[in-house]
């Protein structure tokens, strides 16, 4: 089979789906080598992320102050994170929390962990003060019941990600609560 | 255990025992977890690196299931023995290309195995034969509950372990099978089980070589999403995608037994003619016949050949365990005539 760039042989093929479509393409190690960098400047991991982290960007001073958001444990800024696509530390969590909640809701469909725990927990030491989400006390707290606040938080979430079902469903349990009160 | 007792056994995983073996070739669960005590990998300095070498090292004396386990430090391997663990399948090519500060930790049954300093601090491994993701799930919970009471890990309550990359944040696991559906191919549905694959945001990967068209008709099935599951139901839902994958390879192979007897045939019998009388062969042209084969054991066709002589040439045909078995280096067309000679041995019995 012959490379569809050149007239050499074809020792790389590659089929990608994207929106059910299938592309199949036969490239010889040369032009693929052209092509796979090629891909990365278009699509890298961090573009990725930092289209992803652009979410939310009709409120400019959330995105102001990502800007010059620092872990000071490993010295990585936002900016960093949002180039390179990795954290340079435990802390960073920390750091970025506010972002890092919109973000890993995008990648997963859920910001909650639901899976299992370490069997000794460690709080992250650092120059950060983190009790609110490092749950500085080891033991699992028991879920907090929902208030009018923390349902309308949710639901303008849920209307900002288009999600009118879910949104309903807030509005519905809000509308609950208040007639309860 | 020395590097070089590997060479003459291969992995419990390999043995084709496990269930759905005709299909399923392994189950494999990893977890990344990372310590508290120093900066992930991409941004640790030489002592950080050395630092969490020691703590694992230590931890892992303490625990049953590393009694016999070997701890290879990457630096003091040259570029073959490196290459010939990557070739196992007990780390990353990753891993193998910047050896400086890391290592790889494996169990004697090569069941287990553990990248330190990889893009985590620790990238646990459990692979088992067949469709069998429950039972490496539970080896896999068991070893890790057990260094993290040795290890101080990287975890928030709300958001589950912490990774260097956010996509694997929160159970930080990823289950995935790796599947032979040479049926699929040749009926031409494989796609249109990649896509759903694809569209129930699980991820498919050709066996040799990730990213591209797989070779040899292997596929490995994983989950994408790590946060907002447990590990069970991500399990569970793998299981499911799964059942359904072989189902689909089942009734393609029936069909093609039907429809195409003869061409299956003839297919199968050429492949096998070739393995057992070529003199010079690529690992390309290689892992294509033994696929044929492999489904040509599967449905009965050829009956005088055991499942785990073919699983074990997989991996034995590869550059660096040709180099192993020979005992020295040997250029691409030596290796091309040594392989058709280690086939030719291995059929004969």
């Amino acid at each position: 089979m012959k490379c569809n760039k050149c007239a050499k042989k074809a020792t790389v093929h590659l089929t990608e789906i994207i929106d059910g479509k299938v592309m199949e393409m036969h490239l010889c190690e040369e032009c693929a080598r052209d092509q796979s960098q090629h891909m990365e400047q278009q699509f890298g991991l961090a573009d990725l992320l930092a289209g992803l982290t652009d979410f939310g960007k009709h409120v400019p001073d959330v995105q102001q102050a990502a800007s010059v958001l620092k872990c000071t444990a490993c010295g990585m800024t936002y900016e960093d994170f949002r180039k390179f696509g990795r954290f340079g530390c435990a802390q960073c969590y920390v750091a970025f929390k506010v972002q890092l909640k919109t973000l890993l809701k995008k990648i997963h469909g859920s910001s909650v962990h639901l899976g299992k725990r370490p069997a000794r927990e460690v709080p992250l030491a650092g120059p950060l003060e983190m009790s609110s989400v490092a749950g500085a006390a080891p033991q699992p707290q028991p879920p907090q019941e929902d208030t009018v606040d923390s349902l309308r938080a949710r639901l303008q979430e849920a209307v900002e990600r288009e999600d009118f079902e879910q949104a309903a469903a807030l509005r519905d349990k809000i509308h609950g609560l208040e007639g309860r009160s | 255990m020395e590097l070089n007792d590997l060479i003459h056994h291969s992995g419990e995983w390999l043995k084709g025992t496990g269930p759905h073996g005709h299909i399923v070739l392994s189950s494999r669960i990893r977890l990344a977890r990372n310590l508290t005590l120093a900066p992930f990998t991409n941004r640790a300095g030489k002592q950080d690196l050395e630092a969490v070498l020691k703590a694992v090292e230590a931890a892992i004396r303490s625990i049953a299931y590393f009694k016999d386990a070997a701890f290879f430090r990457l630096n003091e391997l040259d570029n073959v023995d490196r290459q010939f663990l990557v070739e196992r399948h007990l780390m990353s090519h990753d891993h193998a290309s910047n050896p400086q500060g890391k290592a790889v930790i494996v169990s004697q049954d090569e069941a287990l195995s553990v990248m330190v300093n990889e893009e985590d601090h620790l990238r646990l491994q459990v692979m088992q034969s067949g469709f069998n993701l429950d039972g490496t799930w539970e080896i896999m919970n068991a070893v890790d509950n057990a260094l993290s009471q040795e290890l101080p890990y990287a975890f928030l309550p709300e958001w589950g372990f912490l990774t260097a990359c956010p996509t694997n944040t929160g159970t930080a696991m990823r289950g995935s099978v790796m599947a032979h559906l040479p049926a699929l191919v040749m009926t031409r549905q494989i796609n249109k089980v990649l896509m759903a694959i694809s569209k129930l945001s699980f991820a498919s990967r050709g066996f040799y070589g990730e990213g591209t068209q797989a070779v040899g008709n292997f596929y490995q099935i994983s989950n994408q999403v790590s946060l907002g599951h447990s590990e069970t139901d991500i399990i569970q839902n793998i299981n499911g995608l799964i059942r359904q994958v072989i189902e689909q390879e089942e009734q393609s192979r029936q069909a093609l037994l039907v429809q195409n007897r003869a061409v299956l045939e003839d297919k199968i019998w050429r492949a096998w003619g070739i393995l057992k009388s070529a003199r010079i062969i690529s690992s390309q042209e290689t892992i294509e016949l033994l696929s044929t084969v492999r489904l040509g054991v599967d449905v009965g066709i050829i009956t005088d050949l055991a499942p785990t002589t073919l699983n074990e040439l997989f991996i034995m045909i590869q550059p660096a365990h040709l180099q192993k078995i020979e005992g020295k280096k040997l250029g691409a067309s030596e290796r091309d005539v040594r392989r058709a000679q280690l086939i030719r041995e291995k059929f004969q019995g």
